[in-house]
């Protein structure tokens, strides 16, 4: 039987309004056979994680323009482990500065992907990400 | 499992959203799982809303949900996206629509890739429905992919099927063609603030009233509904008449006869599949690539090659 497709959940917390990136994202990994769920613009942490419940996904790519990853970050980890949801892949992209990278990946995120990101590159960590996850 | 299954009927989300991939997967544990949620299956009044691509169907459907909500009915939501015939993947778009219903603990929505199926349905969607109607709520709205003239699925899995109009798409002849439209309980016209939308419903309303003459009337006129979906008009008319359908269905017994003849269909497609799949097991990979290779090089005639499969399988 063939393996069936995992289920990524593309957001976008807070209130920039740039969704050009998290679209691009979201085709790349259509096209790379995965099942996309896209919550369109101004998420709030409690819907993002509400959407991650109950479309049951493997993985969460949130895409943050606005400089304020770290709150976002922190509380949407933060309600992800309340619900039960801490084996969730967490995956960032937006514009994110490189001395952040280190506590973001301290908070649980796995992947920070910054502009110019080929995104072939994301599908491939997503996918290895995932299969070794489902390994374990 | 039985943890997750307790989980679920008390109307713990997240084990609801597990038993829906399950089913969905077709995952170690799915029979085990239909077996505890048949039997509370058959509650839930199951709504299905179809309509071309961009008629506004998320919108609708969001709309709906409010206005249940408003009534304190409790939903489910269950909404179709194709899934892309080439990479397999899929881009689930629904909940950029349906937003504003996060956080509602009467509201439980979830996105679906078709995986190849073409009837504006996935192949696990009536197993989804039946998770959503088990775990309690009550009204459950079936959003089809975008559809064209013959995704005509939803109508066999639903009790009232809502069919969306939009102005300026053909004439009056597209609305006397079999298909989409015959499957109407409820026609709804949205967008009905662009030009055109008049004529939309005159052409519908004419359509509605050719009735041909021979037997007798049909006892259930399809009600026809002018809504804005983006401003919320014509919202609670339509649930009205989704509601009115329901209490005719069960008034006048159809419901019983949908049900039976849903249950049926379903048993049969069951049965098709897993006999399938029996025969092929039992048949042999081997034996099974010998017919292809001899209807290749056109030694038998599909039919013949079937009948010789099936003695090999003593029928």
């Amino acid at each position: 039987m063939p393996q069936k497709p995992y289920r990524i959940l593309i957001a976008k917390p807070g209130l920039d309004g740039h969704d050009r990136g998290a679209k691009i994202i979201a085709k790349a990994l259509r096209d790379g056979g995965f099942e996309v769920i896209y919550t369109g613009l101004r998420q709030t942490p409690e819907m993002i994680v509400e959407a991650a419940l109950q479309e049951d996904v493997q993985a969460v790519g949130l895409s943050i323009l606005s400089g304020a990853h770290m709150t976002l970050v922190l509380r949407i980890m933060g309600l992800l482990g309340k619900q039960g949801l801490e084996d969730v892949l967490i995956f960032i992209g937006g514009i994110i500065p490189e001395e952040d990278v280190p506590a973001l990946l301290e908070l649980g995120v796995r992947g920070v992907f910054g502009p110019g990101t080929p995104t072939d590159e994301v599908v491939a960590f997503i996918r290895k990400e995932l299969a070794t996850q489902e390994g374990v | 499992m039985s943890d997750l299954l307790a989980a679920a009927l008390k109307g713990q989300r997240r084990a609801i959203a597990r038993l829906i991939s399950i089913l969905e997967n077709d995952e170690p544990g799915a029979r085990e799982v239909m077996a505890c949620l048949y039997p509370r299956t058959g509650q839930a009044r199951v709504i299905g809303i179809t309509g071309s691509p961009g008629s506004g169907k998320s919108t609708l459907v969001f709309q709906m949900a409010r206005e249940y909500r408003r009534r304190d009915t409790t939903v489910g939501i269950v909404a179709v996206d194709p899934s892309s015939p080439f990479s397999g993947g899929a881009l689930l778009g629904d909940r950029i629509r349906m937003q504003a219903l996060s956080g509602d603990p009467g509201i439980f929505l979830r996105s679906m890739a078709s995986r190849g199926s073409l009837g504006g349905l996935a192949q696990a969607t009536s197993k989804v429905i039946k998770a959503l109607d088990a775990c309690g709520y009550q009204r459950i709205l079936v959003e089809t992919v975008g559809a064209g003239q013959t995704e005509v699925d939803v109508a066999r899995m639903a009790h009232t099927t809502v069919v969306i109009q939009v102005p300026g798409l053909g004439d009056d002849i597209q609305a006397l063609k079999a298909g989409i439209l015959e499957i109407a309980d409820v026609l709804a016209v949205n967008k009905a603030d662009l030009a055109g939308a008049e004529q939309t419903l005159a052409t519908l309303r004419a359509m509605l009233g050719l009735h041909s003459g021979f037997g007798s009337a049909p006892a259930w006129q399809p009600s026809l509904v002018k809504t804005i979906a983006t401003s919320g008009e014509g919202i609670a008319e339509l649930v009205d008449a989704v509601e009115r359908h329901m209490a005719y269905l069960q008034e006048s017994g159809q419901m019983q006869v949908r049900e039976r003849a849903r249950i049926t269909r379903e048993l049969e497609e069951i049965l098709c599949a897993e006999l399938f799949q029996r025969a092929l097991a039992h048949i042999g990979e081997e034996r099974y690539r010998q017919a292809i290779e001899r209807l290749v090089t056109r030694e038998v005639d599909p039919y013949e090659a079937v009948e010789e499969l099936l003695r090999a399988f003593g029928l």
